[in-house]
């Protein structure tokens, strides 16, 4: 419902970074640089290269017949040189169905991020740029939509289209565009409030030019941070709905969805329920990381 | 009379926070008599606040350092007490310290009232029986000596304006009549009017309580209008001192000086345009070799870019500059 | 403050009335006939069309709406289940105690947790148990919500046997494994938020100016930027709270608890719309009472805003 009277603190954080960030960002070489120069986001980056590699090129490495074959003479298999992660309750292989399932998840949280900050962002910015009764309208429109908690709106889409990869993307999308509606707006009214910014209407430039030339460039710092955090928050979300049957159906492989068919065999053969949460924390977890290192290295101030 | 309250030698200030530290003041002296009035002039960047800070050791815990020098208040080395000690003892107590931004030095929610008892609780509790002081009645006394009525102790800071604020930080620096007041750009902040106001309001008391006070400015208005002795800061170090006759009437100055009453306007001799200093303070993470000023000095010498001069003193007047020890050297050659 | 707190709760009626607008405008769209769901796939045509009329499910969109709401501010009906026949009323309010037990319980351990660690990690910055405590939290924020609950099954229900697995017939025992599931992630999210707001309120003037005037070090962080620190963070709570109550309709389901998140789940596979659209507008209730304390509350501790709302 979310009137509030003081902007969240994430918000606060993020109105502060893009004050900052507008303020004088350095050059793309220098983000770069910076950011090799963080451990964490190094880590990060390199684990992330190894799944996305995976992900495209998992038909030319792995046959795609194993992720669906079944195999009774092999099932609940722990972990071996020729099953890495073990074999599930069919005899297919965990390893294979892994990577298979990756480009489902890494999918749905990319496409859905890319959907959610576009619409949101364009309302945002809207929003900011012209203010008045539009913000007004856009911003009332938001509150509500920020009232019903971000899973069980996308619970309700789903329960009215229908159990599927495209009606999970919408789900979240819908979720989560208000949340990027503010964070742009406010980042955007950051900028519109700037002397940069004056300086330019003042030197006679349209609002188009305005909006190419100073707005949508410095606003694209923080909105690529919290995009690279957002994925990772997405596709916990996505996993979690599969998991509750409510995403991706079997027998095509998702990550939530296999944890949630290991479910019968947590006490007998826990690694098939721990295995893939492994690597769906390890991937959340370098998305935050990497988000975390692209602010540091974008305004190096921020850091403690 | 002249009793000697505050003695700083040789004090050198280090900020550490990347591979190269920052030095922020680079050995200074300086010394202030009881119930004396000293202004610390600078541009920003000089090392005034730094300097402040050293001494009530407020210093930031892991970045700053103080690498060598020592800093005697009333006969004992600050920079030896315990953590504790300086708390109960100095902070507050013997030493108060008025910041440059009143609008962000008070708490914004506690009540004023609540803000200047606190300063007075915490010293009271290490007091023994009958020194103690009473602390509503000391609040209500302290507000209408900084002219603001007692009535209102139960407001909040933003119902205050600036002056108003920096007339309630005034009043919490004063509860316990400090030996030692240290006021850092106290008018900065503030509208030139109020700026008069809140200046004579501090110099009044000051000579009521009788209190010494280090007043740190970039201001030499201010200055020759409240102080009684005068050190100028440079990257860090002091390049002249002196009384306020050495510094407004003597007519040996460090070339530094004869550059920053340069660039004030005088209504009284019509100058064309103003002479600004030429050129940018030394970055203070690699200061150049000399004389930190010999870049940007008009006198500049072969020397100056090699060795840092030693302090000419006339009287109370030294002067940290070849120009004046060179001389005095030819001149002991020529006897 | 009174005139306040009246005009938030009157504000609360279109935020609501918006909430309701936008599910049971989602809800709209689920395919299929309730007719056919009701009675059962072998009815006649005519029987069909006569409940059809009765439910008024003829009639345009913006009229089943508005007799939708009129019908819970009159009598609070919320309908029929098309799953159980019963009034949805009745099948929601079962279930409500153990879900505000799960969220409550949740948000309290999170704050107890988040708060004070967060609080502990700021004033020993660069220490080690402030890195340990910045890598648990970011993993941890990492971590789906089920996973963490089939974790905590397995180490302490199935290895150890000290706590059950699922249902809530073990009393507070059944709770203690959901609240750690829902709670420990915002909890982690509470911590960093308190410990980088306390960083920055640390480095603040007024802290400067009172360790200046000689105040002890526990009482500048305690009292002076604690008290500053804790209006975003109390946000952070509320907001928090939202996603709790989501949260715990996953671990509602891993733990078998009788609550509404499990319904929901129940009443979407049977496309239930009357009971999904109930759970959804109670819980956005919910939400929107705890978001409603969370700003009384900030007039309560910021004297600037307190004298905003008294004007």
């Amino acid at each position: 419902m979310a009137k509030l009277t003081f902007k969240s603190q994430k918000r606060k954080e993020n109105e502060e970074f893009a004050l900052a960030y507008t303020r004088g960002h350095s050059m793309t070489a220098d983000i770069w640089r910076r950011l090799l120069r963080d451990k964490s986001s190094v880590v990060s980056m390199g684990f992330l290269c190894i799944i996305f590699l995976l992900a495209i090129f998992a038909n030319l490495l792995f046959d795609e017949a194993l992720v669906t074959a079944q195999d009774y003479s092999a099932t609940n298999q722990p972990p071996s040189f020729e099953h890495w992660f073990g074999t599930d309750l069919y005899g297919r292989d965990i390893f294979i169905r892994m990577v298979f399932g990756s480009r489902v998840s890494l999918a749905i949280g990319i496409i859905t991020m890319a959907a959610s900050m576009i619409i949101g962002g364009l309302l945002g910015a809207i929003a900011a740029y012209f203010g008045g009764k539009l913000d007004g309208i856009i911003m009332r429109v938001t509150d509500m939509f920020m009232a019903i908690p971000e899973t069980l709106l996308a619970l309700c889409v789903v329960a009215a289209m229908g159990a599927s990869a495209v009606s999970l993307i919408v789900a979240m999308t819908v979720a989560s565009i208000p949340g990027n509606c503010r964070l742009v707006r406010s980042t955007v009214l950051g900028i519109v409030d700037t002397e940069y910014v004056e300086a330019a209407r003042a030197s006679g430039m349209r609002n188009l030019g305005i909006i190419i030339k100073e707005i949508i460039p410095n606003s694209l710092g923080p909105i690529i941070v919290v995009s690279t955090q957002g994925i990772a928050n997405l596709m916990l979300t996505a996993s979690s709905l599969s998991y509750l049957g409510m995403g991706i159906q079997p027998p095509n492989p998702e990550w939530g969805a296999m944890i949630a068919e290991a479910r019968e065999y947590l006490r007998s053969d826990p690694y098939m329920c721990i295995i893939p949460g492994i690597v769906i924390v390890l991937t959340a977890l370098s998305f935050n990381l990497l988000g975390d290192g692209l602010r540091d290295a974008m305004d190096p101030r921020l850091k403690d | 009379m002249s009793e000697k309250l505050l003695d700083i030698k040789n004090l050198k200030v280090q900020y550490k926070s990347g591979n190269v530290p920052v030095c922020a003041v680079n050995g200074i002296d300086l010394s202030l008599n009881k119930g004396e009035t000293l202004g610390l002039v600078g541009e920003t960047g000089a090392g005034k606040t730094t300097t402040a800070l050293a001494i009530l050791r407020l210093l930031p815990e892991r970045t700053g350092l103080i690498p060598e020098g020592s800093i005697t208040f009333d006969g004992q080395n600050l920079l030896e007490m315990s953590e504790e000690d300086m708390r109960t003892l100095i902070r507050g107590e013997k030493i108060s310290m008025i910041f440059q931004d009143p609008m962000t030095s008070l708490n914004p929610v506690m009540t004023v009232g609540e803000q200047i008892a606190e300063a007075i609780e915490y010293h009271n509790s290490t007091r023994e029986g009958e020194e103690k002081i009473p602390v509503d009645e000391r609040v209500n006394e302290v507000l209408e000596m900084v002219g603001i009525p007692a009535s209102r102790k139960d407001e909040y800071p933003h119902q205050f304006s600036g002056g108003m604020k920096q007339r309630v930080v005034i009043a919490m620096a004063l509860a316990c009549e400090p030996e030692l007041l240290i006021a850092d750009e106290p008018t900065t902040a503030l509208d030139v009017t109020i700026q008069a106001q809140v200046l004579a309001m501090m110099s009044e008391l000051r000579d009521k309580l009788g209190t010494a006070m280090i007043l740190i400015t970039h201001d030499l208005g201010i200055v020759a209008s409240i102080c009684d002795k005068v050190a100028i800061m440079y990257a860090g170090k002091i390049i002249e001192a002196g009384s306020l006759e050495d510094i407004y009437v003597s007519k040996e100055h460090h070339p530094y000086t004869v550059g920053l009453f340069g660039a004030i306007p005088n209504l009284k001799v019509e100058t064309r345009r103003l002479s600004p200093i030429e050129g940018l303070m030394p970055d203070p993470s690699e200061l150049p070799s000399g004389c930190y000023f010999h870049d940007r000095c008009p006198h500049c010498m072969e020397i100056c870019k090699h060795e840092y001069p030693d302090v000419y003193t006339d009287g109370t007047h030294s002067i940290a500059c070849h120009l004046f020890t060179k001389k005095g050297v030819q001149e002991d050659k020529d006897e | 403050m009174v005139k306040y707190t009246v005009k938030r709760l009157l504000l609360l009626i279109p935020i609501l009335l918006g909430v309701a607008f936008i599910i049971f405008t989602i809800m709209d769209f689920t395919p299929g006939d309730p007719a056919i769901r009701i009675l059962g796939p072998e009815s006649s045509v005519e029987a069909r069309e006569q409940l059809r009329v009765e439910l008024g499910l003829n009639q345009p969109f913006l009229i089943r709406f508005f007799e939708y709401i009129k019908d819970i501010v009159l009598n609070l009906d919320f309908g029929e289940s098309y799953r159980t026949g019963n009034p949805v009323f009745e099948d929601v309010f079962a279930r409500v105690p153990v879900s505000l037990t799960l969220a409550f319980s949740g948000m309290v351990l999170a704050t107890v947790m988040g708060l004070p660690l967060g609080v502990y990690s700021a004033v020993k910055q660069y220490s080690k148990s402030d890195s340990f405590l910045r890598v648990a939290s970011t993993v941890l924020v990492a971590m789906p919500t089920f996973w963490l609950a089939m974790l905590l099954i397995l180490v302490f229900a199935l290895y150890l046997g000290w706590l059950p697995s699922g249902g809530v017939t073990a009393g507070w025992m059944s709770y203690i494994l959901p609240t750690i599931t829902v709670g420990v992630p915002y909890g982690s999210k509470i911590l960093r938020m308190t410990r980088s707001t306390m960083l920055e309120e640390i480095r603040q003037d007024y802290v400067r100016t009172a360790r200046a005037k000689g105040v002890p070090e526990k009482v500048v962080i305690y009292k002076h930027s604690l008290q500053n620190a804790l209006l975003p963070v109390i946000t952070t709570i509320g907001t928090s709270f939202g996603a709790i109550m989501g949260g715990s309709v996953i671990a509602e389901s891993v733990f078998n608890m009788p609550g509404l998140g499990q319904l929901i789940v129940l009443s979407i596979e049977a496309k239930d719309t009357p009971c999904v659209l109930a759970c959804v507008l109670l819980l956005a209730f919910f939400f929107a009472v705890v978001m409603l304390l969370v700003d009384l509350f900030y007039a309560f501790v910021d004297p600037r805003i307190k004298a905003k709302y008294s004007k």
